[in-house]
Parts: C-alpha cells; structure tokens; sequence
C-alpha cells in the first residue's frame, strides 16, 4: 500500500492581490515522478517553493510524510531541489558542491568521498571532482546539481523546470536519463514543466494546472484520451470539439445528438449529466473515407460525419486533413500514411468525405466554454 | 617609387571629391593629436606624484624644498628618526584609519544586505539618506559634527575624530556592498539552505565569499579616504594631529624631505593593494563567467 510522500492540504498563496495558489490540495505518492504542467504564470514554481520551503503559504497546510511541515525553514525538510539556473556555487569546486549537503550534516571524510564518487558515477560525471561550475557545460551543470540535491538521499526532489536551458537533443537525452536516475534511486519526483511532451514522457502523473488551480490530475494517458476540460484538451496536443446534446444513455454508451441530428456515441462514464456538452475527438483517431464505400462504415457501430476536405497537407508520415462539416465547423484530421506513398494519393480538396471513429475514443466535456483569458494566462488574476 | 605613387592618388582623389577628403583629414589629425592628449593628461595626473617622489631623494639645504640641489638617500634613512611629530601623527592617522574601516565595513555592509535583501518599513528613505553624507559638502559635514561634538560635551580628540570617519565611510561602504549584492544571485543562498545550511552556514559559505571581493574594495576604499582627510578631521580633532593635519601645519614653516618620502611609502603601498585588487577582480570575473545559464533568471 503506497503511502502518501507529499501533502497539499487546502493550500492558497497570495502576492498581494494576485492569487498565485488557489485553494489547492494534492497528494503525492511514494516512489512517484510527479509532474505539474501547466502555462507560464499558473503557479507552478510557487507551488514547488512553498513545499521546498522557499515561500510561505497564505493559507493551508504542507505535510511531508505525516509531519506537517508548514512553518519550517527549508533546512528543516527532507526536500531537496534541482533549481532552473542550477545555483551551482560558483566558488566551490564541483566535490564541494556535491558534498555540501553532507557537510552540513557532519558526515567523516572518508565517508563524504565514497558518497561523492558513488553520485558522480551515476549521473556520468566521474572525475570531475576538481572542476569549477563555470568549466561544465550546461548539462553537465544540470547533471551536478541533479547530484548535489540527490546525495542527501531527500523523500522528495524537487525539480524546477530543470531541462529548460538545455537544447532540444539534449533535453531528449536528459529526460531518459533522469527517468533512469529516478527508478535507479526509487526517490520522489516532483517536476514542474510547462513542456507537455516531456511531462508525459516521464510522469508517473501528472496534474495540468491553471490559474493557480490543479484542473486535471492523473496518469498521462487518462489526460489524454478523456481531457475532463477544454483547457486540458487544448493544453494536451489537439482536439475536435463539437456542441451537443445529451440524448439518452445506457450502461457503456452515451448519445448526444448534435444541432443537426446526427447521433455520436461516447463512453457513459464520461458524461457527467450536463445536459448541453462538447464531443471531443483526438485528430488521429479519426478516419476519412471518400463517399463512395460509405455503406459499410455506419453498420459497424462507429461514430461517423460526414463533410468537405477543405486542405490537405502531406507532411511525410502522415497528412493532415481539415474537413468542414455539416454545421460549418472545421476538424483536423492526421491520417497516418500507412497504404499510401504520396501527396497524390492524399483526398483531393473538395472531395465529400465520411469521418469515422469508434465511440471509444470519444471524451465529453460537459464545462463552459473556453474564455479568452486563456490566451493570455500570464497576470490573470483567478480568484 | 610606391610612397609616389600614393601621393598622387591621394591628390587625386582629393580633387576629385574634395568634400570627401575632409573627413578623413579630420580623422588623420584626430590619430595625431590623440596620443599627445593622451600624454598631456597622463603627465597631468603624475607629475605631481612624480614631484613627490623625486623631491623625497633631494639633498636640500634649509627648511625647504623647493629646489633641485642633488641627490641623496639619507632621508629614506632618517624617515622615522628625523621628525618625531610626523611618526606621532603618522600612528594616530593609522589607529583612525584601521579602527573607523574595520567598524565602518562591519556596519556598511551589514545595511547593505539589509538595503539589498528586505523589504521594511522606511527602505526607500534609507536608500537616499545614505548618499547624503557623500553629497554634502565635507565642510558643512565637519562643521556640523563640531556643532554636535561641543553641544553634547564631547572633548574633541581621537574619539570624535574616529566617530566621524565612521559617519562618512559608512556610506561609501554601503555603496560599494550593496552594488555588489545587487548582482548576487539569490538562488545560491536558498540553493545553500535547501542542502541543508541554517542561515549563519548559508552566509558563512555562500554569501560572505561571494560579496567578499565588494567588502574588500570597500574597506580599502574606506581606509584611503580616512588616512588622508583633512577638512572633516580639522574640524573634529581638537588638539589632535593627525598625518594631513601634521603636513599642514608643517609647510606652513617649510615641509621637510621625510614628508615626501612618507608619501612615496603610502603611495607604493596604495599601489599594491590596487595591483592585488585588479587581480582578485580578473579571478571573479572567471568565476562569474560560468555560473551558468539563466543565471539571475529565476521563474
Ligand atoms: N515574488 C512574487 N511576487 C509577486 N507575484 C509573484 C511572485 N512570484 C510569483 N508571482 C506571481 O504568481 C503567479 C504564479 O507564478 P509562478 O512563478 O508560480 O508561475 P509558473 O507557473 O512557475 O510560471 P512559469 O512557467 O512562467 O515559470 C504569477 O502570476 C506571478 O506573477
Ligand atoms: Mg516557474
């Protein structure tokens, strides 16, 4: 039975008037590599510093394990934190670095050295004992400072975005290797990120964030495939989302009917009893079929619309469709190129299509719609 | 044949586009008068220093020295033997040097951090009044403490002296510090605690090393503004003499040779703990350089 690393209990952070934190409550599980995702601005970093002790809450409760840690300086928590500019101590040599959370706690020599060497060996870095930070390349900086926080062998490790200065390949490599680094050590992670890709790369779980608030958590799968708002949708990749309404439901299915009339089927669990509701499909799952052997697609129990390919664009492993349908909506389609090879093979411009996809792969969101304050997270104030 | 063959160019050029041929007349004029200026306000600045300096090896006859008569060492020899007053006044100069550095650097650097790190009550205030003692006139300064000395009962002597080079040095320290911190990246000091250092360890091996280099700028700024003020001091002092008070008084009635020669002393020295520190500064200056990406750039 996992039990419980990190505890958020009903926790706010104000600056002023901005509300940075709201009302949020979160548990970590142990052993887990957790990320919070989310815009610039949403409070993440707050989040993260107010568990390392950095910040103080407004309001709410912090617990590590069972103690509650709230009001303790961050040299009282077993936490440690891999910081975004690494804060590696420039007048200290690379041992030191490494060793000085030891050092703070009095360990001998001897002992000190072996640690040092084991941590530098895990991270790819031995014999780098006698360098300066400034003589490091940017990974390897953030290696460091990925082993000066882990030999004090915390609960928790905190890691700020801890990717973010580092280019795209190396940012790749990094991932894996921190993942490596997390199951070699079995200690919690708390990443913070606001790259989706990499979140979902590496967590365990992951809690999409807005406006100071947690608007989604779970595993990254469930994120994706059934996105509970538009907000998750949208942050998650892309997605066709269409108005309807609720219809009539049985145990595995919902229907909802749309302005139209036609009829989509999505799994009964995702509807929550909202009447009026978004249908929400992922590109990729959607399927396009010319007009013409449209008899067998609708008796097999797949949702189907039907409509005009206003563009198509071939981008090598896959094209990408935009349809018009029935109502005037536009929905985008990537079609892996599995059977065909080429442009010339793609649906021409102008053709009438049939869009099929199985009720399976249909998530409902039964919220508002999106305001527009989403396209400019950054200052808005949520209270 | 080619120096020919360039000058004809040049003219022709120049008739041709006579307008163009300006500017870069100018700019040849320019490269010549620079060096000159240069040397012009090089002279400038050392020939008084030059002076000093030669006229501490001048075998002058009579109470002054003023003219050339010959060379000699022998007041390198007598320096401290020859002028009893001057070494007297020469140790006060040092006691209120060392004593008003040491206090003022604690102090200033202490309202530094505090200037560059908090927020309280009455911050932005602060910030400006610390200039005023570098802004206001030095006799006004001294005035007003004599004013304050005589009004409070204080004898006039080594203590108000001491008292007043704190007063003005404070603010010079306060300066340099807190320019200092002002670049100090503040995720090394939570970097520190988060490993574990209460806040004396985390100033102890984090702050304080890395403000070093602007304490020490301080404090030798410090020092050399108090070994060689003299309108403050004057009015401070009392029956004090302190070195500049001393070769004051002394050249009313002709400065002896020693007088030089202890101020080649102090100037040497003073150009060592220059050299030392443009060196300290090009060690900082690597260690700056690799602190990272993002540094100062925390989210
Ligand atoms: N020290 C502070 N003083 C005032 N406001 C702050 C402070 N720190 C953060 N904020 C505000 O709190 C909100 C959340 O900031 P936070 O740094 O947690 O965002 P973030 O999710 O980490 O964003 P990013 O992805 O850009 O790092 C923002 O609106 C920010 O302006
Ligand atoms: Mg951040």
């Amino acid at each position: 039975m996992p039990q419980p690393d990190v505890r958020l209990d009903r926790v706010t952070k104000r600056f002023g008037d901005v509300v940075a934190v709201d009302d949020l409550s979160l548990v970590v599980e142990h052993g887990e590599f957790f990320s919070m995702l989310g815009p610039s601005g949403c409070g993440k970093t707050t989040t993260l510093r107010m568990i390392g002790g950095f910040e103080e809450t407004s309001e709410g409760t912090i617990y590590l394990g069972d103690a509650d840690v709230t009001d303790l300086p961050p040299f009282r928590r077993d936490v440690n934190t891999v910081f975004q500019n690494y804060a590696l101590f420039p007048h200290l040599t690379i041992y030191e670095n490494v060793a000085f959370g030891l050092r703070r706690r009095k360990i001998p020599d001897g002992e000190i050295r072996h640690q040092v060497a084991t941590m530098l060996a895990l991270v790819e870095l031995p014999g780098y004992e006698r360098r300066r930070p400034h003589q490091l390349s940017g990974g390897q900086q953030q290696r460091i400072a990925l082993a000066r926080a882990l030999i004090n062998h915390p609960r928790v490790l905190l890691l700020d975005e801890p990717l973010g200065a580092l280019d795209l390949k190396l940012r790749k490599q990094m991932q894996i290797e921190l993942k490596r680094i997390q199951t070699e050590v079995g200690i919690t992670f708390i990443y913070v990120t606001h790259d989706q890709e990499e979140a979902m790369t590496m967590s365990d779980r992951i809690a999409v964030m807005r406006h100071g608030r947690i608007e989604q958590l779970g595993p990254p799968e469930d994120l994706y495939e059934r996105p509970s708002t538009d907000f998750v949708a949208g942050f998650l990749g892309v997605s066709n989302l269409i108005e309807g309404e609720v219809a009539g439901r049985d145990d595995r299915f919902a229907a909802i009917r749309l302005p139209d009339g036609t009829v989509l089927r999505a799994p009964s669990a995702s509807v929550n009893g909202a009447p009026r509701v978004r249908v929400g499909v992922r590109p990729e799952k959607l399927r396009v079929l010319a007009l013409t052997d449209e008899a067998s697609s609708a008796a097999n129990g797949l949702n189907t619309l039907d409509g005009v390919i206003l563009d198509a664009s071939y981008i090598g492993v896959s094209t990408q469709y935009l349809v018009e349908i029935a109502s005037g909506q536009r929905l985008v389609v990537y079609a892996q190129n599995i059977e065909t090879s080429g442009a010339a093979e793609a649906h021409p411009d102008g053709q009438r299509v049939r869009l099929t996809w199985r009720p399976e792969h249909t998530f409902v969101i039964g919220a508002a719609p999106m305001t527009p304050s989403d396209e400019q997270p950054e200052g808005e104030i949520h209270a | 044949m080619a120096g020919a063959t360039a000058r004809a160019e040049a003219s022709a050029v120049r008739a041709d586009a006579p307008h163009r041929a300006r500017r870069p007349l100018g700019r040849r004029i320019g490269e010549a008068i620079l060096p000159i200026f240069t040397a012009l306000v090089v002279a400038y600045l050392f020939l008084p220093i030059v002076v000093m300096i030669a006229f501490g090896f001048n075998d002058n006859v009579g109470r002054f020295n003023f003219t050339w008569q010959g060379f000699t060492l022998e007041h390198y020899a007598t320096v401290f033997s020859s002028q009893p007053r001057m070494n007297q006044a020469l140790v006060l100069s040092f006691t209120v040097a060392v004593i008003s550095t040491v206090v003022a650097t604690t102090l200033g650097t202490l309202i530094g951090l505090a200037l560059a790190r908090y927020e309280f009550r009455g911050r932005g205030p602060l910030n400006l009044l610390i200039f005023l003692p570098i802004a206001s006139p030095e006799v006004v300064l001294g005035a007003s403490l004599l004013a304050l000395f005589v009004s409070v009962g204080m004898s006039l002597g080594l203590v108000t002296i001491v008292i007043a080079h704190i007063m003005f040095n404070i603010s010079f320290v306060v300066v340099t510090v807190r320019a200092r911190i002002a670049g100090f990246n503040r995720s090394l000091e939570e970097a520190a605690m988060d490993l574990g250092a209460d806040e004396m360890t985390t100033f102890r091996k984090v702050t304080f090393p890395l403000i070093f280099p602007g304490i020490l700028a301080a404090a030798l700024l410090a020092f050399a503004l108090s070994i060689d003020d003299f309108v403050i001091t004057q009015f401070t002092a009392g029956q004090t003499v302190t070195f500049p008070l001393w070769v004051y008084g002394a050249s009313r009635i002709g400065v002896p040779p020693q007088v030089n020669v202890m101020g080649t002393i102090i100037f040497a020295v003073a150009l060592l703990g220059i050299l030392l520190w443009s060196l300290l500064q090009r060690r900082e200056r690597t260690l700056r350089a690799g602190t990272g990406p993002g540094v100062g750039a925390g989210s």
